[in-house]
């Protein structure tokens, strides 16, 4: 029997890893490390921003990963991973050379494909800018008349990701904004909640789309800032994460409400039911 | 010079959309003021006389810590309001305000202010339906920020 034929038939939401080599590795900050992965022998399918890999850890265990990289780039595919439990730990010490299992591409994007016309406010908090990355990316070279703020919150300068991407996408004419929660003696730059550099930024709310993401509560109080501001809660999208294991909507894991987030998410429009099982709390 | 005042408060966004007549009383106490980098618009103890429209720039909240020097808690720009501890009493500032670059703002003299406030209380009542939401806003992203949400982050 072929190879293929061994694995599940619906194509794309496979149980089972293909072997991927670690082809070099990043360290972002303290605790986060890109890792750009190339296929061994059979490739993953073709992600669009937003979407997330399961990747294993041999012998430790899976987790979901946003891919960090770029859709359509060539080269291996960066997953940027913040080391808070036993398999982002494993995955963010391998070395190069190092060999992991990954799945997917799992769930729904940022949609960026659509935004030629609209402004779009990126609003990232901490390692939640991972996920935004290639939707930035590809934003940052639109020809269209849309202009792009990225607002980044972190806990301390450096705990900022990307540094070289934050100059590449101003050098392309986005309006990105940084801010810190504590700031250390050589920071110049902002201090203060990553919503309040909202009020200094150029669009237009009644062409505007948003993309959250970062911690929850984050992202919840720069839905509210950004509907309060006149953008349609139907035009502002966050990624939402829950205990993702199949990434197929089979196991219910992942479950808020109706959704099963490995499918129906992680990227998802705020607004009516997204909106109040973000202000629940769950037990 | 009033008229210009008057024009620039009402342009400011804390005051953005209210009646000319407020502008003007507010600008009736008021006057151009700039500082340099790194120069003091207040100081931490010293009496709370004026409350700052800042126009241009941006401005450091600071505390200080002994042995860290000084810990910037939060940086305002543009737009925004510096200095609200001339409201209520004691009227003395709770932080430094530092320059970070050149600053201009409209400076408001704050016991004219409160005494036109006090005299004319549909004037008060609009003052302070602006400054208000200054205030719960800051309150509310302090409470954000306490809960160090970027500290026990998630995967991904």
């Amino acid at each position: 029997m072929a190879r293929t034929a061994e694995r599940p038939a619906v194509a794309g939401t496979s149980l089972v890893p293909l072997v991927h080599r670690i082809a070099w590795r990043r360290r972002e900050t303290s605790d986060v490390v890109t890792i750009a992965l190339e296929a061994v022998g059979e490739s993953l399918a073709p992600f669009r921003a937003g979407q997330f890999h399961m990747l294993t850890a041999f012998g430790v265990g899976e987790v979901a990963i946003s891919v960090s990289g770029t859709p359509g780039a060539p080269g291996p595919v960066e997953h940027t991973i913040r080391d808070v439990g036993a398999v982002s730990h494993a995955l963010s010490h391998l070395p190069a050379g190092g060999v992991v299992g990954a799945r997917g591409p799992f769930g729904t994007s940022w949609g960026v494909a659509g935004l030629e016309e609209e402004d779009v406010v990126v609003i990232a908090g901490g390692i939640g800018l991972a996920p935004l990355r290639g939707a930035v990316h590809q934003l940052s070279k639109r020809r269209g008349p849309g202009r792009l703020t990225v607002l980044v919150g972190a806990r301390t300068p450096d705990q900022l990701v990307f540094a070289d991407d934050v100059r590449r996408w101003r050098e392309l004419g986005a309006d990105v904004r940084l801010t810190v929660d504590a700031a250390t003696p050589d920071w110049g730059g902002e201090v203060g909640l990553v919503t309040a550099l909202l009020p200094g930024a150029s669009f237009d709310p009644a062409r505007t789309v948003g993309l959250l993401c970062g911690p929850e509560v984050m992202m919840r109080f720069a839905a509210a800032d950004l509907a309060d501001l006149g953008v349609d809660s139907s035009c502002i999208r966050v990624s939402l994460e829950r205990n993702m294991q199949c990434g197929a909507g089979i196991c219910g894991h992942c479950q808020l409400g109706p959704l099963l987030l490995c499918r129906d998410g992680p990227v998802v429009t705020y607004g009516g039911t997204v909106a109040a099982l973000m202000g629940q709390v769950e037990r | 010079m009033t008229e210009e005042l008057a024009e620039l408060v009402a342009r400011h966004p804390l005051f953005a959309g209210l009646p000319t007549d407020v502008a003007s009383l507010v600008a009736g106490c008021a006057h151009n003021a700039a500082f340099g980098t790194g120069e003091l618009l207040l100081a931490e103890g010293e009496p709370a006389e004026a409350l700052y429209l800042l126009r241009r720039g941006r401005v450091a909240l600071e505390i200080r810590k002994p042995g860290s020097g000084q810990l910037v808690v939060e940086t305002l720009r543009p737009g925004e309001l510096v200095g609200l501890s001339w409201l209520f009493p004691p009227h003395r500032w709770r932080t430094d305000a530092r320059a970070m670059e050149p600053v201009g703002v409209v400076s408001v003299d704050a016991a004219c202010l409160l005494a036109k406030a006090e005299a004319d209380p549909a004037f008060g009542f609009a003052l302070m339906k602006r400054l208000l939401p200054v205030l719960l806003s800051r309150l509310q992203a302090t409470r954000v920020r306490l809960l160090d949400l970027y500290g026990d982050g998630a995967h991904r």
